[in-house]
């Protein structure tokens, strides 16, 4: 069960996080996950699924910053800095002590079938929006007057792709837990850019990088009995170093 | 009626206010069909904003009437971002969802010769800014747009062989039945290539035909007293 909510999540997750490197947000993920640490504290509290939890606070997360880049001309990384620890001082406030490893770095092995049954179902469909919305997102983020000049509508992509980004956050905490939601996205992507020579590699690559390491983290962890998300993130970044030195063609 | 005189484009008291700045105040001017037209001023004069604002992407207060279902294309000055992603050069023009013998044709059309397919495959990342330059040209001219707006080709940028970016575009109005808007400080440029001139700095200084309204005495004005001044006595 968890090997098939590893690879749905760390293959959408790749997969969306090419887009979002091409768009130099990957990090965006980062204050994201750390946000949905208070949702994942109340969801482990009263025994709901953790990225029920999250979901709503992505969302706040989403629009907090958004709001905050409107308002002040802070560069994003600022903003995102206050929204992060922001989100993880909450949750300790009221976190149980023995809860807090699952909410920081997750734990797959409580998925139960009807949830894996659900994951892979919305990860299918999240996966059909982002192909379709792809090469939108693509002349948008290479620029948007370009976009508008084709008719794009600018404003409806970018909410899609926020939108999208919400789901995959949430769904990641699942596996990864809320601190290390952001490599989920970030570091498959990386290494995908590092070996791809056009975006239809990149975006293949980055799921295949996504799904692999998921998949090889959530085994070694049977086998060392260690906790799967940090193994599933070791493994990503292992394949990123390997990309690094196969990048000297 | 005559084809070829037919306005295409009519702006009426045009004013541009971005960022609580006035960028562009009050312009009003004319383009028929075939013309070649050149924003020409200095820098900051809002020549750009100009052509976004023709482009449709930028707020506006006024009037600016296209001919009915007009397509436009569009060169961007620079796409600083796109090496960020990897790409290639058929995949440039899928986003616009060319197809294979419309990228083929335009290609062939902005004079690349290296044998198609290949040069398909090579990422963006790896063309000279010459090359690059002529993609934009190619990119812009896919859908068979009516109106090329143009934003400032690098000037004195090697695109290959004997050809400059003018001669390009001279050749390319001639076979595709272009009008083209371009913004640009170059004077030869203007000289040589057009046959209609709009001065702005921030306010519209002289529009005309430019052997016509290009005095010493409107350059100063547009550019300020040091400029020096060479006309072109070549036809």
């Amino acid at each position: 069960m968890s090997l098939i909510t590893g690879i749905f999540i760390g293959g959408a997750a790749g997969y969306l996080g090419t887009l979002m490197l091409s768009k130099r947000m990957a990090l965006v993920a980062g204050p994201l996950g750390h946000l949905t640490l208070p949702g994942i504290a109340l969801a482990l509290l009263y025994g709901f699924d953790v990225s029920l939890g999250a979901f709503p606070f992505v969302i706040l997360g989403i629009i907090l910053i958004w709001l905050f880049g409107m308002r002040t001309k802070l560069p994003m990384e600022a903003l995102t800095a206050v929204v992060f620890a922001s989100g993880v001082a909450i949750a300790f406030l009221f976190l149980p002590i023995e809860q807090a490893e699952t909410a920081l770095v997750g734990d797959i092995t409580k998925v139960g079938f009807a949830d894996t049954f659900l994951v892979s179902f919305l990860c299918l469909f999240l996966f059909l929006i982002i192909k379709k919305i792809y090469s939108k997102i693509i002349l948008i983020n290479i620029s948007e007057d370009l976009a508008k000049s084709e008719r794009i509508e600018v404003k409806k992509y970018n909410l899609l792709f926020l939108g999208a980004i919400a789901v995959v956050v949430a769904l990641g905490v699942k596996v990864v837990g809320g601190l290390l939601t952001a490599a989920l996205v970030a570091i498959p992507a990386a290494t995908s850019r590092n070996l791809s020579k056009n975006f239809f590699q990149f975006s293949l690559f980055g799921l295949f990088f996504g799904a692999i390491s998921s998949v090889l983290g959530i085994l070694l962890s049977k086998f060392l009995n260690l906790p799967a998300g940090p193994l599933i993130i070791l493994t990503a970044t292992l394949f990123f170093l390997a990309s690094i030195v196969l990048r000297k063609r | 009626m005559n084809k070829e005189s037919n306005t295409i484009l009519k702006v009426k008291n045009l004013n541009v206010v971005l960022n609580n700045e006035k960028i562009i105040e009050n312009l009003s001017f004319k383009v028929k069909r075939g013309n070649v037209l050149t924003v020409l001023g200095p820098n900051g004069a809002g020549k750009t904003v100009l052509l976004k604002t023709l482009l449709g992407v930028l707020p506006y207060e006024g009037e600016i009437k296209w001919e009915k279902e007009i397509k436009i294309g569009y060169v961007p000055q620079r796409l600083p971002f796109i090496k960020d992603i990897p790409m290639s050069v058929e995949e440039f023009f899928k986003l616009k969802e060319a197809s294979k013998e419309e990228i083929k044709e335009i290609l062939d059309s902005v004079g690349f010769e290296e044998n198609p397919a290949l040069f398909q495959k090579r990422g963006i990342g790896e063309l000279s800014s010459g090359q690059f330059q002529r993609i934009l040209v190619a990119w812009a001219l896919i859908k068979n747009p009516d109106v090329l707006l143009f934003d400032e080709p690098t000037t004195g940028i090697d695109i290959g062989g004997e050809e400059t970016i003018y001669t390009l575009l001279a050749k390319l109005k001639e076979k595709r039945n272009l009008t083209i808007l371009l913004v640009t400080h170059d004077l030869s440029v203007v000289f040589k290539f057009s046959n209609f001139v709009i001065c702005l700095n921030k306010c519209p200084i002289c529009q005309g035909v430019p052997k016509e309204v290009l005095t010493l005495e409107i350059l100063h004005k547009l550019y300020g007293e040091e400029v020096k001044f060479y006309k072109h006595h070549k036809h």
